[in-house]
């Protein structure tokens, strides 16, 4: 189970040969990557720049992770977090999971994704031809992680 | 020096902005023993604490990490996070 924050780009071939790499159990791996969209609400977003809580947010991560390991049948897991500023088309996130058969792993995944935007503190500030705004909280965001439990605070 | 009574703010995002400034050093009073409290006292100084910080405004308390709620106790060297509701994926 890994958990990284970083600035740089992040190749998704090697990250997904490397949480596989030597166990020949897993017989299914599911990716989700999130990425920059160039517009936002009706608005262009020409830079979109993203901030964590240092401490936290590593802690928040893991205990998703540790969370969907708990529910699931899955051998590992990886979630990869950029902050700084990026650009649109760049990627954003990526959590990879790997399990013996699919299902897991495209549960565990989607999991781990909808209990990251509700939980793991991040915030994100879309620079516009109008000027910068803070992007709000969406109740879609609260209903999907709300799917998965009915318990638990978010964030 | 830490006083015997103090505990760090950390202000993020949005907030860090409306408020000026990423954190400081607090002086706990004899009266603050939860993060109610301390968002009571924090409120009182009017401007954008007072705005940011008011009843049915979304935002979130973090006690040295963990997600708190009102009636969380807060402590002498406790870190103590105050944040909008979390946008990232």
């Amino acid at each position: 189970m890994t958990v990284r924050i970083q600035h740089e780009d992040f190749d998704i071939a090697r990250e997904t040969a490397a949480l596989r790499a030597g166990d020949p159990r897993v017989g299914a791996v599911a990716l989700f990557v999130g990425t920059v969209r160039d517009v936002n609400d009706a608005r262009a977003v020409t830079t979109l720049s993203l901030e964590h809580y240092p401490g936290m947010t590593e802690k928040a991560l893991a205990a998703i992770v540790d969370e969907a390991k708990s529910r699931w049948d899955i051998y590992d897991a990886l979630v990869i977090h950029r902050v700084g500023d990026l650009a649109p088309m760049d990627q954003i996130v990526l959590v990879a999971v790997t399990s013996a058969h699919r299902g897991e792993a495209f549960a565990a995944c989607e999991f781990i994704m909808d209990y990251l935007k509700t939980r793991a503190p991040f915030w994100k500030k879309e620079q516009t031809p109008e000027g910068p705004r803070w992007v709000d909280a969406r109740s879609t965001d609260d209903d999907a992680a709300q799917r998965w439990s009915t318990t638990g605070a978010k964030v | 020096m830490q006083g015997p009574r103090t505990v760090q703010l950390v202000y993020l995002a949005r907030l860090r902005e409306s408020f000026g400034t990423s954190g400081e050093r607090y002086e706990l009073g004899g009266q603050i023993h939860t993060v109610a409290d301390l968002l009571h006292a924090l409120a009182g100084r009017g401007g954008a604490w007072s705005i940011e910080l008011a009843p049915g405004r979304a935002f979130r308390v973090a006690v040295n990490h963990e997600v708190a709620s009102p009636d969380t106790r807060v402590a002498p060297g406790d870190e103590i996070a105050v944040f909008p509701p979390v946008t990232g994926g």
